[in-house]
């Protein structure tokens, strides 16, 4: 007697074919595809949204890049610009915007009587509003610079208004223009008219990259200019700053440092320090470096401090990360030619390790690159119109933006022009990160040795 | 002589040390390097080092200790009220420092003799003005006291100038001579170098404590002056939020925190499955070649910085959010929401989850696989009875860790949350955090002695504390999983 039929729960079993799948089987089968399609889901889905962000701010912001542009010849009405008629440089000063604006205003028109371009009942004040605010405060720099200019007739461009602009972008339509109170249908059927006579055309702007940001009124001649160049600062601070430090520090802790309480504790602090979130290193800079250190508001040094503090937890890791990797075999063999240990490390380990630091030191500089709530906290949101000063004249000091705080200042405007400029920081930004990241990747495929 | 000047002098005298000191090793031992203790250039490098490192130290405890000094001369010009409040006291001295500047430009750019800025008045003619004249902006017009202060200010200021340039060459002389003298064919140059180099890089690895030092002071400290000014029991369990700058405002946490939870709490929902789903397929289904392209693209989404996702929010998911979904339903007309935010931060946390979780799977033994398969298991039986309960200390940790990063995140909730401090279930309404607080009550311009500004302090401990304490739990949880398989 076997034991197996005496056992209760053996029911004996219909005889079934391996070959043929039974309902049990197909079961698990259709529970195995379903386990997988999730995964494949879970990464189509994280993969469309990267796609799908990745798109809209590219479609929205590429057009920053470009820029509706006015052309036509001014002639310098002497009576206008020089009401006194001596050229005198103080006398000059003294004619506001308001009179070049009138000057430019009367030769938009001109140019379109003379290029029979037809205004059907548009008012000379609408056509004097095509041109951007910020064209009369240019030509008032270029007389002020050169009173020669006036009586002449010259070439000027200037941008057309950000709602003009916006027409020829799609963002403006006919529809939107009823109900806006600074922009009539009739302006934008003018504008076409204007684009096909040649005085008005979009063309590249390469002033979206050296213009400083302008008010909320004129988005067409805001630009990237201030906040490139806060960015570089703070760039070359945090390398110098961070990179030195970063290095000793690993060094010390991966090399030198005794298995004591005191090492214990840096480390816990390093580790601890890489999880707190960005925004308590902004109350840090704003205590510590603004109101205790007295450092001024707004200024490259103190984000430079700032993101130094945040990326060296992460250069440190990557720094001992990276001695780590080279092998004990180069250390005994320098201690064995009679180096000494401090010998050893910067003779031999330290360039050995240089590729990888470098690398996490640049992958480091990317996170701070894109670093903004700290940069609030410390007042580089402001509206920065002065470009800072050199940096061997204290530029440092000057107040600037960064460029992806200018994306959060942009994104709170009101005019829907500002988020096209916004997109466009955006892709700068992403452009800055695009190459340190290759930079990165080059070095580490370059000179990165397997032991 | 001016800080800068003086360190040149420093660098040349350390120049001179470095090319002396080598010189008189090689000589001593009559040009032979191997009768030396040490390679030549340690000799100039310790001749260099004795000039910076105690003339740089003398220096740099000079300059932190001469504004304290003066400061407390000074007082004397204040009224006793002035003089005891830390505040006003910081204030008054600002304003000084500030006239000094001042004086010192107008000087510098020849607009007043030094004189004159010594016998100016506040009776003969607005100060403010002169001095905005060179470019120099005062916030309000300077009393006879702050123009007396700021005169006298300077007059210690060039005789502290004096001393400081005479101790600090005095000292780096000293040290010259001292390394010139000592230097010797037998002196161990490289061993007292080496200390120095030591001593520096364990200086270097003290910052992270100094950073943490800064935090928890700067937070602890400015959080107590809030707490004198404001009852800690109101900021704690409270549950309304409406600062006043008049004055009598209520500062209840309770809303922000019901906010910061909610949005984690929404971002979870979405990075969990989705992180998790994307681990699992690529640690168990994926060939290594889907695997070494899928894996760096999720990972893309982690480099992007947080301001683009907050403009994602802000114009892209939010407003369809409330056109699809909040308006059909009636459930709300806002394209900020708890929704938006959450959501948008999930995607942000999705390749942070799926990594963690990808390490983790990744460090259960094969072993325990094979055993499975072997006994007639699916893969994806394997995985959720084998596998994944063997992971999932080290699951929850990364979950953990990603809702420590959920609720520090700023400019994601920044743009696409709102900034309507409410307690309410309904996940399209706009709701706000502790991090939009933090960022709304400390930009612009703030005066640091109002509850309603001090308040951010407060509020950054509160996110300190909860964000530390989650992270602490969840590498407890991932290191006590690791130590299983090892």
């Amino acid at each position: 007697m076997s034991t197996a039929s005496t056992n209760p729960n053996d029911v004996p079993r219909k005889a079934e074919s391996l070959l043929v799948p039974s309902a049990l089987m197909r079961r698990r089968n259709a529970a195995e595809a379903r386990f997988k399609a999730y995964g494949i889901a879970a990464i189509v889905i994280s993969l469309a949204t990267l796609a799908i962000m990745l798109f809209t701010i590219f479609s929205d912001g590429i057009s920053a890049f470009s820029q509706a542009t006015l052309r036509f010849p001014v002639t310098m009405d002497a009576a206008t610009l020089d009401p006194k008629g001596n050229r005198d440089p103080a006398d000059l000063a003294k004619v506001t915007t308001i009179g070049y604006k009138k000057v430019l205003e009367k030769a938009l028109i001109a140019e379109l009587t003379q290029r029979n371009v037809d205004v059907q009942g548009v008012s000379a004040k609408d056509i004097g509003s095509f041109i951007s605010g910020d064209a009369p405060a240019r030509l008032r720099e270029m007389v002020l610079a050169d009173p020669s200019l006036i009586g002449q007739t010259i070439d000027f461009s200037a941008f057309a208004t950000g709602r003009i602009d916006g027409y020829f972008k799609g963002r403006v339509t006919m529809e939107t223009a009823k109900l806006d109170s600074n922009i009539s249908p009739e302006q934008l059927q003018l504008a076409d008219r204007m684009k096909a006579a040649g005085i008005l055309d979009v063309r590249f702007n390469p002033k979206f990259f050296t213009n400083p940001d302008a008010s909320d009124t004129r988005p067409e001649s805001a630009g990237l200019g201030v906040a490139i160049i806060g960015t570089l600062y703070m760039m070359a601070l945090v390398v110098v700053l961070s990179l030195p430090l970063g290095v000793a520090a690993a060094i010390y802790l991966e090399e030198f440092a005794p298995q004591n309480r005191f090492t214990d504790l840096i480390e816990v602090n390093i580790s601890n320090l890489a999880a707190v979130p960005s925004i308590v290193f902004g109350i840090l800079g704003l205590a510590i470096f603004i109101n205790f250190g007295g450092l001024p508001q707004s200024s490259s040094l103190v984000g430079a401090l700032v993101l130094t503090l945040m990326a060296l937890p992460t250069i440190i890791i990557a720094t001992r990360a990276s001695l780590r990797a080279v092998p004990p075999s180069i250390r005994t063999a320098a201690l064995g030619v009679g180096a000494s240990k401090v010998q050893m490390v910067f003779h031999h380990v330290l360039p050995l390790a240089m590729p990888g630091i470098l690398t996490g030191t640049i992958l480091s500089l990317a996170t701070s690159l894109g670093e903004t709530g700290p940069l609030l906290l410390i007042g580089m949101e402001a509206f920065v119109v002065n470009y800072p000063a050199g940096p061997l004249s204290g530029g440092v000091m000057d107040p600037a933006t960064a460029l992806p705080v200018q994306v959060y200042a942009w994104a709170a405007r009101s005019d829907p022009a500002f988020i096209e400029r916004a997109s466009g920081a955006i892709i700068v930004l992403l452009a800055f990160l695009l190459v340190m990241n290759i930079v990165a990747i080059i070095l580490r495929r370059r000179f990165e040795r397997r032991w | 002589m001016s800080v800068f000047l003086l360190l040149v002098v420093i660098a040349v005298l350390a120049l001179v040390g470095f090319v002396i000191g080598r010189q008189r090793a090689l000589a001593s031992a009559k040009g032979n390097v191997k009768d030396m203790h040490s390679l030549p250039v340690y000799y100039g490098w310790h001749g260099a080092l004795m000039v910076m490192v105690p003339a740089l130290i003398v220096l740099a405890l000079w300059l932190v200790i001469q504004p304290l000094v003066i400061e407390r001369q000074l007082l004397n010009y204040f009224p006793a009220d002035v003089a005891e409040s830390d505040a006003a006291r910081t204030l008054a001295m600002a304003d000084v420092r500030r006239v000094a500047e001042g004086l010192d430009i107008a000087i510098a750019q020849g607009a007043m003799t030094e004189t004159q800025a010594e016998v100016l008045r506040t009776d003969a003619g607005s100060v403010r003005d002169r001095l905005a004249a060179v470019g120099v902006a005062l916030g309000a017009e300077v009393t006879p006291q702050v123009l007396a202060a700021a005169q006298e200010y300077r007059n210690h200021a060039v005789i502290a100038g004096i001393g400081r340039s005479i101790l600090t060459l005095l000292v780096a002389l000293a040290g010259l001579i001292y390394g010139i003298r000592i230097t010797h064919k037998d002196f161990r140059a490289r061993n007292r170098v080496e200390q120095v180099i030591m001593a520096l890089l364990a200086l270097s690895s003290t910052i992270a404590i100094l950073t943490t030092v800064g935090i928890v002071l700067s937070l602890v400290g400015e959080s107590l002056r809030f707490f004198t000014m404001y009852p800690w029991q109101d900021f704690f369990f409270s549950l309304t939020w409406s600062p006043n700058f008049q004055g009598d405002s209520d500062l209840g946490l309770a809303p922000l925190l019901w906010g910061t939870i909610y949005i984690s709490f929404v971002s979870i929902i979405v990075a969990a499955p989705i992180g998790l789903f994307s681990a699992i397929y690529l640690a168990e289904y994926a060939s290594p070649r889907v695997r070494s392209v899928v894996k760096p693209a999720i990972e893309v989404i982690a480099g992007i910085p947080t301001v683009v996702f907050g403009l994602f929010a802000l114009v892209t998911l939010g407003p369809m959010l409330r056109d699809w979904i909040a308006e059909p339903t009636g459930l709300g007309n806002s394209g900020s929401s708890v929704m938006t935010a959450g959501i948008v931060i999930g995607i942000l946390n999705i390749p942070f989850v799926s990594s963690l979780a990808d390490d983790v799977i990744n460090a259960v033994p094969q072993a325990m696989r094979d055993g499975s398969y072997g006994i007639g298991a699916t893969k994806s039986e394997t995985i959720r009875l084998v596998v994944l309960p063997a992971a999932l200390p080290g699951i929850v940790g990364g979950m953990l860790l990603a809702l420590s990063r959920a609720i520090g995140e700023t400019m994601i909730v920044t743009m696409g949350a709102g900034a309507a401090a409410k307690l309410d279930l309904n996940p399209f309404e706009a709701m706000t955090t502790i991090t939009v607080k933090i960022v709304s009550q400390l930009t612009g311009d703030t005066e640091f002695d109002s509850p309603e500004t001090l308040v951010a302090f407060a509020l950054g401990m509160t996110l300190f504390v909860l964000t530390l304490g989650l992270n602490v739990i969840a590498l407890y949880i991932v290191r006590k999983y690791r130590e299983q398989y090892e």
